[in-house]
């Protein structure tokens, strides 16, 4: 990743404690998942994105731009998940259609289950949906959702607009 | 770019994140424990002289803090010294509190307890290891620790180390004063070195 790139240009800074990157992050991975993946399942993906993360923390050398290599694991974590998700879908009467995997998972209690809003994002492709996400709840500019997608920015521009098109021509 | 009825933020409101993300923070800890994942656990202990903060790794306690020392320095120097997997657990220190409240309420003289001795170095090794042996209710000086680790003119150097204790209360730096009764210094407040002797016997009241 570009951290290393990044690193070579400047002081290194220290790696935080554990317990202070998480505080400084866990608020945005958490919006991120509650929208990337749902509600319901947003929980076991933190869990997931922070468990990775911890396991790989004793080698990071530079506690530069941790916030972005939080969030490329989390947007690993959303796509995987939507993968999984596909596959060990329970056999049900009705096929569902495809990218619809998770209207069976439904959030519990989100703030509002009703909003149609939730049927539209569920319906995006797991790649739109995630930089859908960073875009227009984190407020990502592209040049990141590229990086933290491991995509080009013409892609996650490509992804954001499509995705953000589909969801209007639902929502309309 | 975003019309109202697309305004994803409404979604996952910031207030809920923060409160979701700090009650999936809790259970993290626990689930890195499970996984052999969290090389250090800090937690808070309640005492009578003043919260404490204990840093408890799997070889064992390594690190007890007063409220006034400054708990980011310290995490970062744990950070920097031990590992920077520290994450905030009560449930692994609760062999340590358990420990403390007796000890405070005065129905424990000797603590067992596995130590992590890392950030202990040098001298202060042997030091330390004088001190620990120094029982409940009794005292020793400064000039008699040096005598008993081959070092009888390094009471200065000793009195140092002991400044340096990462483990205080449990390593009993607070039974060493100086030669003639005088309470001497303590890293934690000359008052916190009073009241943990009036505890033990030492002092009267």
């Amino acid at each position: 990743m570009s951290l290393a790139r990044a690193g070579a240009s400047r002081d290194r800074v220290p790696v935080p404690p554990f317990g202070a990157f998480l505080e400084a992050n866990r608020a945005a991975v958490y919006r991120f998942l509650t929208v990337a993946v749902g509600p319901g399942d947003a929980d076991d993906c933190f869990q997931e994105t922070f468990l990775s993360a911890l396991r790989a923390y004793p080698r990071l050398t530079d506690g530069a731009k941790l916030d972005r290599w939080i969030l490329t694991i989390a947007s690993r974590k959303a796509i995987d998940h939507h993968r999984a998700g596909g596959r060990r879908a329970v056999p049900v009467d009705e096929v569902p259609e495809p990218g619809d995997a998770l209207a069976s998972s439904a959030p519990p209690e989100p703030v509002d289950a009703q909003d149609p809003l939730w049927a539209a994002v569920r319906s995006l492709p797991p790649r739109q949906r995630v930089a859908v996400v960073h875009r227009h709840v984190l407020d990502r500019p592209y040049d990141e959702i590229a990086e933290l997608m491991g995509s080009s920015e013409a892609t996650a521009r490509a992804n954001v607009y499509q995705g953000t098109k589909r969801l209007r021509e639902l929502m309309a | 770019m975003t019309p109202t009825d697309l305004n994803l933020k409404r979604l996952a409101p910031s207030a809920d994140a923060d409160r979701s993300a700090r009650a999936a923070s809790d259970r993290l800890a626990a689930a890195a424990v499970d996984r052999d994942l969290l090389d250090v656990a800090v937690a808070r202990v309640a005492s009578p002289i003043g919260e404490l903060l204990v840093a408890v790794t799997p070889r064992g306690l390594a690190y007890v803090a007063f409220e006034d020392e400054d708990r980011d320095e310290l995490l970062a120097r744990l950070a920097r010294e031990l590992s920077p997997r520290i994450l905030e657990h009560a449930a692994a220190a609760d062999d340590v509190r358990r420990q403390l409240d007796e000890y405070f309420e005065g129905e424990r003289t000797r603590f067992a307890l596995r130590l992590d001795r890392r950030l202990i170095h040098g001298i202060a090794r042997d030091v330390l290891t004088a001190t620990a042996k120094v029982p409940f209710g009794r005292t020793t000086t400064y000039g008699e620790l040096a005598g008993k680790i081959g070092h009888p003119k390094a009471a200065r150097a000793v009195g140092n180390a002991l400044g340096s204790n990462p483990i205080p209360i449990v390593v009993p730096c607070h039974r060493v004063l100086r030669a003639g009764g005088a309470l001497g210094g303590y890293a934690g407040g000359v008052s916190r070195k009073e009241r943990l002797l009036r505890l033990e016997g030492v002092l009267a009241g």
